[in-house]
């Protein structure tokens, strides 16, 4: 008995800066969320009213958080793969016998990830202008005609898709690179004394063995990813005609511009289970492929 | 490594705490019987104000300002914080857009009576519409500093090239200049209307007869036809290529583009008189020229923007803050203010003195002030133009008519206001005040 409390007594200050740093604000978020929380209950709290399920509701039915949600899922299901590709092409240029000036290298491919967001969006802004930008120069030498990246409602998500997969690739390369140097050597030379092509050592040996950092990786980026905020704030606002608004985005509106943070928490919520269901769901398919 | 490199810094950062103690202690003492009055600034103010400070400092020598500047993008946000957070400062430069919102949170003080027993501050002096701004529901809450309002930059050579020797007086006529002066095929415009910015519509908006809230700011109104007639116009511009469909983040430098001849119309605020002259050669000079707005049949309303100066409830030193918004009330103080930054005088007497009276450039701003409309005073304005901008950028795009947009835009605004309805009408049933 008295063991036991000792191991709580050592728990209790993680306990107690998790509570009250972590659950008390989710608690507190989500009574929030609850009520019609806004400037007039912050000049005067009998303005507050209790709205149960309302601002959910009213979310529910709006246009603006469905063609948020969308604008989010889009940029998850294109840019997660892609983000995960390139960090893993990367990696295996990296890994590779061949490759020479492997710090300098990683170092390189990981600068992006330290930069400042803010100072990055103003070279990729200019890097995407219709007029004097690098991209539209490149793309008329091949003929193709200029793309208004960011003016465009259908261009200006994959400029953010682009820009955003260039600013965080870098992270999970070193991951991935870890994963592959632990990957024995031997298996490789037994396979390649059978007689496996690159191609075939790749598809049974590197991909099986990186399965569960993979699968870290997959996890890590995808909720980061439905995290989309800063690379639309600083390179479009959220528009053109909002179509890069992600629901974070909204929620930044509606509690730190318009000061309404009943709705705002709401939003949080709602995106918590989106993302809550989206881990879970590839957590089992992970697990029934790895049953398989 | 970085754990240790962390403990490192940790103490460092101890040393540096302790340090900053001692000197704050210090300085504690060195200003014992001196008053220290927090003013905060927003945006590029701050910088030329500091300059303004030493003299006022000396004139009262009992009196110590701190300026701390906000930049615009976070300063909304930082002000109703410091609200929530009871550290709001002793005076403070608010645009007067957001001076509904932050009387209704009861943050600012009413300056009637101090205004009543001044001898600097003079109302009668004031342009009435940016005055009237700063009342809110009756009350006084801020003095005018500098005025801000949207007019016409233009391109005179090419006007004159195009045959026409003046600037538009009405919107057939500016619609007949901005059909000459387009060339989409060359890539050359009438005019720069940023999709993303509210201020242009909403001053086409504010020429008509009907206001764009109705019942006391209970309900859009922007089905009226008035607000429809300026929506048309202003979606007309776009449809008939006189002006690009870009946003402000594409237009990246209007004013070199502007100097080139791509836009012969630029539709903005005094500030861009100063950027203009510093970034165009002096030989540009004599090309462009402001001009008042034209309305639907004669000259036009704008909107009476800018900034005043307000003093804080919860101030303990509201004697000092009064002193301080004094100072930069004078006639000359605002001169000087203008010279340093441009940032227009909103007192009369100001601008008949200095390179305010001899700048032609300016005398365009003093015309359209005479003839500057408020926008509706309730705090969720900002928000409603907003909403209005996006509805009004999809109209531009050809995803909705212009009936439609008026319908949509009347909806969210409908929506916005239901908080404020149902506390006007909670208010009448048992007597608080909103």
């Amino acid at each position: 008995m008295s063991r036991q409390r000792i191991a709580w007594l050592f728990l209790a200050p993680a306990l107690a800066v998790l509570g009250v740093f972590f659950l008390l604000p989710v608690i507190a978020a989500l009574a929030l969320s609850l009520t019609d929380y806004d400037l007039y209950a912050l000049a005067d709290v009998r303005h507050l009213r209790f709205v149960a399920l309302g601002n959910y509701w009213d979310l529910l039915h709006q246009p603006r958080f469905w063609s948020a949600l969308g604008h989010t899922l889009y940029f998850v299901a294109v840019g997660v793969p892609l983000s995960i590709a390139t960090s893993l092409g990367a990696a295996l240029l990296l890994d590779s016998p061949l490759a020479r000036a492997k710090a300098l290298f990683r170092t390189a491919l990981f600068a992006p990830v330290v930069t400042t967001v803010v100072a990055v969006a103003v070279v990729w802004r200019y890097l995407f202008n219709t007029k004097y930008g690098l991209a539209n120069h490149v793309l008329g030498l091949v003929g193709i005609h200029p793309v208004d990246w960011l003016g465009d409602p259908h261009w200006a998500m994959p400029a953010i898709i682009l820009f955003a997969v260039w600013k965080n690739f870098g992270y999970n390369m070193i991951i991935l690179l870890a994963g592959l140097q632990a990957i024995p050597r031997d298996l490789y030379e037994a396979a390649r004394i059978d007689g496996a092509s690159p191609l075939q050592q790749f598809r049974h040996i590197t991909l099986p063995m990186l399965g569960p950092t993979l699968l870290m990786v997959g996890i890590l980026t995808v909720s980061g990813y439905f995290q989309l905020f800063a690379e639309p704030y600083v390179m479009t606002e959220g528009g053109p005609l909002q179509s890069t608004t992600s629901v974070l985005y909204l929620m930044y509106n509606e509690g730190f511009q318009w000061w309404n943070f009943g709705m705002a928490s709401a939003v949080a919520f709602l995106l918590f289970v989106v993302m809550f269901a989206m881990t879970a769901l590839m957590l089992r398919l992970a697990r029934r492929g790895g049953a398989a | 490594m970085p754990r240790l490199a962390g403990s490192a810094g940790i103490g460092r950062a101890m040393a540096g705490l302790l340090a900053l103690a001692v000197l704050l202690a210090g300085c504690g003492r060195a200003h014992d019987d001196a008053q220290t009055l927090s003013f905060w600034t927003l945006g590029p103010e701050g910088e030329a104000v500091v300059k303004l400070l030493p003299d006022f400092e000396r004139e009262h020598p009992g009196i110590h300002v701190i300026v701390q500047r906000l930049p615009l993008t976070a300063a909304h946000q930082k002000l109703l914080t410091a609200f929530a957070g009871g550290s709001t400062p002793d005076v403070g430069q608010l645009g007067n857009t957001w001076l509904a919102e932050f009387a209704v949170l009861g943050a600012l003080e009413p300056l009637q009576a101090r205004v009543d027993r001044s001898a600097v501050v003079k109302a009668g002096d004031y342009f009435a519409p940016i005055w009237a701004t700063n009342r809110i529901d009756g009350t006084l809450y801020g003095v005018p500093w500098y005025i801000d309002t949207r007019l016409l930059f233009y391109r005179r050579d090419l006007l004159a090239a195009a045959g026409f020797d003046h600037p538009p007086r009405d919107w057939a006529e500016w619609r007949r200049m901005l059909a000459a002066l387009s060339h989409p095929q060359r890539g050359a415009y009438g005019i720069l209307l940023p999709t993303n910015e509210y201020e242009q519509l909403m001053s086409l908006a504010l020429q008509q007869p009907e206001p764009m809230l109705r019942d006391g700011g209970r309900y859009g109104n922007f089905e009226s036809a008035g607000f429809k007639r300026a929506l048309a116009f202003y979606v007309d511009t776009f449809r008939l290529r006189q002006a690009p469909p870009i946003t402000n983040v594409e237009a990246g430098n209007p004013w070199e583009e502007f100097g080139r001849g791509v836009y012969a119309f630029y539709f903005s605020g005094p500030w861009n008189i100063g950027e203009f002259r510093q970034r165009l050669s002096a030989d540009h000079e004599d090309r462009w020229a402001t001009a008042p707005l034209p309305g639907p049949d004669g000259p036009g309303a704008g909107a009476a923007g800018g900034s005043s100066l307000v003093v804080f409830r919860r101030s303990p030193h509201k004697e000092a803050a009064w002193a301080l918004i004094e100072y930069l009330s004078r006639p000359e103080v605002q001169q000087r203010f203008y010279d340093m930054l441009g940032d227009m005088p909103a007192r009369r007497s100001a601008w008949d003195g200095g390179s305010l009276r001899s700048d032609p450039k300016v005398q365009a701003f003093r015309a359209q002030l005479e003839r500057v409309k408020p926008t509706p005073p309730v705090p969720e304005w900002e928000q409603i133009a907003n909403e209005m901008q996006l509805v009004a950028a999809r109209a531009v795009a050809g995803e909705l008519t212009v009936d439609q947009a008026a319908a949509e835009i009347d909806r969210r605004a409908d929506r916005i206001l239901a908080k404020r309805r149902w506390i006007l009408d909670h208010a009448r049933h048992d007597g608080a005040s909103p």
